[in-house]
């Protein structure tokens, strides 16, 4: 009979997150950041619960307050993570989530921890959208090690071959779309408005000077100035002012804020109003209609 | 009723939704397309809009309309892309019990329509010059025309 391993949990947030330019890991689908909300979610369910980081990342305000597991082979992407885990704890198996699942539940969790099995090196979930291994929602058990350390020294990166190569115990989603991951500004807006955030305005805070995406659409003469209707943009504006004052430097709109009204998520808006991630913010000049 | 429309106006149509039996008048204003504005001869005009919000700010000026003056029913539509001279641009009418009130009222909705709804128009010029008009109520800024 298979001894059991005790699980820890691991979330991984050592990513370049290229994709989204800037990082996942503080982006706030939920009110904090998703580090933070999916470190809380893994913590009441495993022994122990860790955050896995690049050795650069050590120090980084929204991970140094997490223990720790550092990469030992920074630049080779989430299978170095594991790797480390299982090292530095090589009794243990391991619940891993990326930090870039903002529909994750704990539901899905629970079903994947109760239906572990520990014969295969992992317990992972089929894709709802490809059939095959989901290895960064999964348990890796302590027999993982060594494959994954062969896998790296064949420099082979990609955890999710190596399940399909070396086989594991495979799982149907309960919640097909909680595995959905948020890989680029567009797509973190749209998370953002399926978990309902573009108008729950007080249920989101951010920390101070932290980056938020906003969609900007333009009409009539300042369409014509940005020579486009919309786009999407990173900023550290806080309302309306600061990013109109910026996007007056990037595009040269000439009408004046006096000249302008706001609107935040299709409807009107004060100048001064708290910008949120996943806003639609329209600048209206001068109507004329009639 | 507020609305858009990207093809002619029909008033008939429009007209026929305010009829009720408790109506003894109608008033109506149409917004025509004229071939001249501020001394500059006008080839024809383009219109857009921010239809999410406009919709919503011109329901809320029909409904202001109403509950204001007290009128039976009220409805406005504005025309959007590119118009001829002579095309209505904009649609408005109001059924009432007394003469006083519709008139009242569809003034009332096509004043606030110019002013608060996000509706855009672009004068074409015959010299081939454009430029986007803003209304009377904004024009004492500094935004100059092309």
């Amino acid at each position: 009979m298979t001894q059991t391993a005790p699980l820890f949990g691991l979330v991984l947030a050592g990513g370049a997150s290229t994709r989204m330019q800037r990082d996942k890991a503080a982006l706030a689908y939920h009110g904090r950041t998703q580090l933070e909300w999916t470190y809380e979610l893994l913590a009441p369910l495993c022994t122990a619960t860790f955050v896995s980081v690049r050795p650069d990342q050590r120090d980084e305000p929204i991970r140094a307050k997490f223990p720790q597991i550092v990469d030992k082979t920074p630049g080779i992407g989430p299978l170095a993570g594991i790797a480390a885990a299982l090292t530095e704890h090589p009794k243990a198996a391991w619940l891993v989530i990326a930090c870039d699942l903002p529909f994750i539940t704990e539901r899905t969790l629970r079903h994947l921890i109760e239906a572990r099995d520990p014969s295969y090196i992992a317990t992972a979930y089929r894709s709802s959208h490809d059939g095959l291994p989901e290895p960064l929602c999964a348990i890796w058990e302590p027999a993982a090690r060594t494959e994954v350390e062969k896998h790296l020294q064949a420099d082979k990166k990609c955890p999710r071959k190596l399940l399909i190569n070396v086989g594991c115990k495979l799982l149907d989603l309960p919640e097909p779309e909680a595995l959905d991951n948020v890989n680029t500004p567009d797509e973190s807006l749209a998370a953002a408005a399926r978990l309902g955030r573009p108008t729950a305005s007080s249920t989101f805070d951010r920390p101070s000077r932290e980056s938020v995406s906003i969609r900007v659409q333009y009409f009539a003469v300042l369409r014509e100035q940005a020579g486009r209707r919309e786009e999407v943009l990173d900023t550290r504006a806080r309302s309306p002012m600061e990013l109109y004052e910026e996007l007056q430097r990037r595009h040269g709109f000439a009408l004046r804020p006096a000249q302008i009204k706001v609107a935040i998520n299709t409807e009107f808006s004060d100048w001064n109003a708290e910008l949120k991630h996943g806003d639609t913010v329209v600048f209206i000049p001068p109507v004329a209609g009639g | 009723m507020f609305a858009f429309s990207h093809t002619p106006l029909e008033p008939e149509t429009y007209r026929a939704q305010l009829a009720d039996p408790a109506a003894g008048g109608f008033v109506a204003f149409e917004g025509w397309v004229r071939n001249h504005n501020e001394g500059r001869t006008v080839t024809r005009l383009e219109y857009e809009a921010f239809e999410e919000l406009a919709i919503k700010e011109g329901e809320r000026i029909v409904k202001e309309a109403i509950e204001r003056f007290g009128v039976i029913k009220a409805s406005c539509v504005h025309r959007l892309g590119s118009l001829a001279i002579g095309e209505i641009a904009v649609w408005v009418g109001v059924s009432s019990r007394h003469r006083a009130e519709a008139f009242a009222a569809c003034r009332y909705i096509i004043d606030e329509v110019k002013h608060r709804v996000p509706i855009w128009k672009k004068e074409h010029y015959v010299n081939g010059d454009s430029g986007w008009v803003q209304c009377e109520h904004c024009a004492h800024g500094a935004h100059r025309h092309p």
